[in-house]
């Protein structure tokens, strides 16, 4: 049973506002966003409801929620929101917070596959697929996992078998520096 | 109100009852009982004197029972005239036959012990009926505890608290133990979209004036936070949508989609269990208030007035029109207009419309010199009639009285008030009634014609 109490009822609207400048309270429950996303027909929990939650300051139904993570961020539902909100950047912030308060991903898969890639556009400014692949294949122990398209994607040359870096290494990690603070907030 | 009172073709009767109407559009006979006030209205000031000096106190029914009043008293602050009226019920005076501290009070001698009823009659043009609502008695709510908490209060009982001329003088208090309410729990549909303990019907007016007072709530006790419990926000008027925004917006007024299931008292707080389905999820929430929106619904005696003025009214109660698209101000009888929420629960801009609307009716009505009827009215023919009066049970809009003619029982139709529908001319025994040009020979005669050989038609085939 949810307990609502006049003191604290606003703090994870609040919260989120302040983290993505998006203002949850405007969401009028119409369902537009769950009805066009790609992922909620096999979630149990849909966007809309993922808002509703925030507006009842439900943080942690909001931030342990599968739904936040499988959110794949296509941006369909910020493009068709009646109010404007842009619900996919409202699902990044949840992510955020969710490891910043420490609560555990609900999907954590996802979760590995997240830092894999950041940490591979940090070292090398781009992404490294072999290396990704690899890896994320070793972390999800099914390290055998699409092992048949290897030839044929080698053979049409889609990916290499050496990482490739950007030029400007050093500024993108300068660009971490400065996204750090903001992601443990 | 204070406009109309001195206009000078506008005379106010207040304290008096409308007990008998007849006749008919231009001509009705209104009998109204003219109750003793037991204050002489033209000697009475309205300095107020007497309302604080009077020893006998009873709950004010214009404060919804938060407050109190006097025996000798004003209906509410703003009531026009500005003249009191004893309630002969409670004054000491009346019921102990000592007392009358009021007369003494007086400086310019108004009270007036021995006034009597009067009853008067007069004629008048029309009638416009507006007589108003009541509301839902919440105490057929147990679960809201609706009579039984003190905490629990209708819309209205809010409203009177946050008017500085109110009983607890503007201030937010519970009235349990007169301690400020911080957490105030609304709950909508309160008798309204109920089909086992309340009427079917959508009360329309509470989505809004819930909202208005969350609002003024938040803007008189910026340290008060409102819930609302609702089925569905119906916000279908200008500006009403971008209204409900606003308190949910500017004024963090959190809306629950779900009805209230139970109010418990430990004591302290009030406990308000119910849910939230957009989060599908229970709720409890302690509340130092809880107010409830009960619904609109016909006066007590809305059935009793309408068989009395032949109106007709609908399973509830309320009056109904001719028809609802195209008449809807008037009744089906001919000089009887209906007005405002007896019509059908109504916000203040509907009914401002439908009294301007069955105002322009009357003037309308009146403008004309002479009444244009329909030519399709019942006719008696004098000498058919036998005087059985069936055609007076039948007729819904009692437009046949009985008349003689050289000393025989006929009847005989009003024109005025007869609107053709056929009812008597079916029902006559002896074919003395018909409808003028639906007679029973006219209409016959239309049905044979298609069987009657033509004689332009013959020639043709001759010819050929």
């Amino acid at each position: 049973m949810l307990e609502l109490d006049a003191e604290h009822v606003h703090n994870l609207s609040e919260r989120v506002k302040e983290l993505s400048g998006e203002d949850v309270t405007h969401c009028i429950q119409c369902g537009k966003c769950s009805g066009g996303c790609t992922v909620a027909p096999d979630m149990e929990e849909i966007p809309s409801r993922i808002m509703r939650f925030i507006q009842l300051n439900m943080k942690e139904r909001a931030l342990t929620s599968a739904m936040v993570w499988t959110c794949s961020s296509c941006l369909t539902c910020t493009a068709r929101c009646p109010e404007g909100i842009d619900i996919a950047k409202v699902m990044n912030v949840l992510r955020m917070m969710c490891l910043a308060e420490g609560y555990t991903p609900k999907e954590k898969h996802v979760r590995v596959f997240n830092r894999l890639f950041i940490d591979m556009i940090q070292k090398y400014g781009r992404v490294y697929e072999l290396g990704l692949m690899v890896q994320n294949n070793m972390m999800a122990m099914t390290p055998f996992r699409d092992i048949g398209l290897l030839p044929a994607i080698l053979k049409k040359r889609k990916i290499g078998f050496l990482p490739h870096k950007v030029r400007a290494v050093a500024e993108v990690k300068e660009l971490f520096k400065k996204c750090k603070p903001f992601i443990k907030g | 109100m204070t406009e109309s009172s001195h206009h000078e073709n506008i005379e106010l009767l207040t304290y008096s009852e409308v007990i008998e109407v007849k006749g008919f559009v231009g001509n009705f006979d209104v009998t109204i009982r003219m109750r003793p006030r037991s204050v002489d209205m033209s000697k009475c000031t309205g300095c107020g004197d007497c309302l604080t000096k009077c020893p006998a106190k009873v709950r004010s029914e214009a404060d919804q029972g938060l407050g109190t009043r006097r025996a000798i008293y004003k209906p509410f602050s703003n009531a026009v005239p500005n003249v009191p009226v004893i309630d002969r019920e409670h004054c000491i005076y009346f019921t102990k036959g000592k007392c009358k501290v009021c007369q003494k009070i007086c400086k310019a001698g108004a009270i007036n012990y021995e006034q009597e009823e009067t009853i008067r009659t007069e004629k008048f043009g029309a009638i416009i009926v507006a007589t108003g609502f009541s509301l839902f008695d919440i105490s057929k709510y147990g679960e809201y505890g609706g009579g039984r908490y003190k905490d629990v209060i209708t819309g209205l009982q809010l409203e009177r608290m946050i008017d500085p001329n109110g009983p607890t003088g503007g201030h937010l208090v519970r009235p349990s133990d007169g301690k400020p309410a911080k957490s105030v729990v609304f709950v909508q549909c309160v008798g309204s979209r109920d089909e086992v303990k309340g009427m079917a019907y959508c009360s329309k007016v509470c989505c809004m004036y819930t909202a208005k007072q969350a609002i003024l709530l938040k803007d008189h006790f910026p340290e008060t936070q409102s819930y609302v419990f609702y089925i569905d926000i119906r916000a279908t008027g200008k500006n009403y949508e971008e209204f409900i925004l606003r308190a949910q917006r500017e004024y963090g007024v959190v809306y629950l989609r779900g009805r209230v299931s139970k109010i418990h008292d430990p004591g302290d707080k009030l406990e308000v269990y119910g849910a939230d389905t957009l989060a599908g999820e229970s709720v409890k929430i302690n509340a130092d208030l809880v107010v409830l929106a009960s619904a609109m619904v016909p006066n007590p005696d809305a059935r009793d007035l309408a068989r009395m003025l032949n109106i007709p009214y609908d399973s509830y109660g309320f009056y109904s029109e001719i028809h609802p698209k195209l008449q809807p101000v008037e009744s089906i009888t001919r000089g009887m207009f209906i007005a405002g929420a007896c019509t059908f629960p109504k916000d203040i801009p509907d009914s401002v419309m439908m009294g301007s609307a069955a105002a322009a009716k009357v003037c309308t009505l009146f403008a004309a010199d002479e009444l244009t009827v329909e030519p399709k009215l019942a006719e008696v023919d004098v000498d058919k009639c036998v005087g059985c009066f069936n055609c007076i049970d039948v007729c819904p809009y009692e437009a046949i009285q009985k008349d003689t003619v050289s000393g025989r029982n006929v009847a005989r139709v009003i024109q005025t008030l007869c609107q053709g529908c056929g009812n008597c001319a079916s029902t006559c025994r002896s074919g003395a009634l018909d409808v003028k040009g639906f007679t029973d020979k006219a209409i016959y005669a239309q049905i044979a014609a298609p069987f009657e050989p033509d004689e332009e038609e013959e020639d043709v085939y001759a010819g050929a």
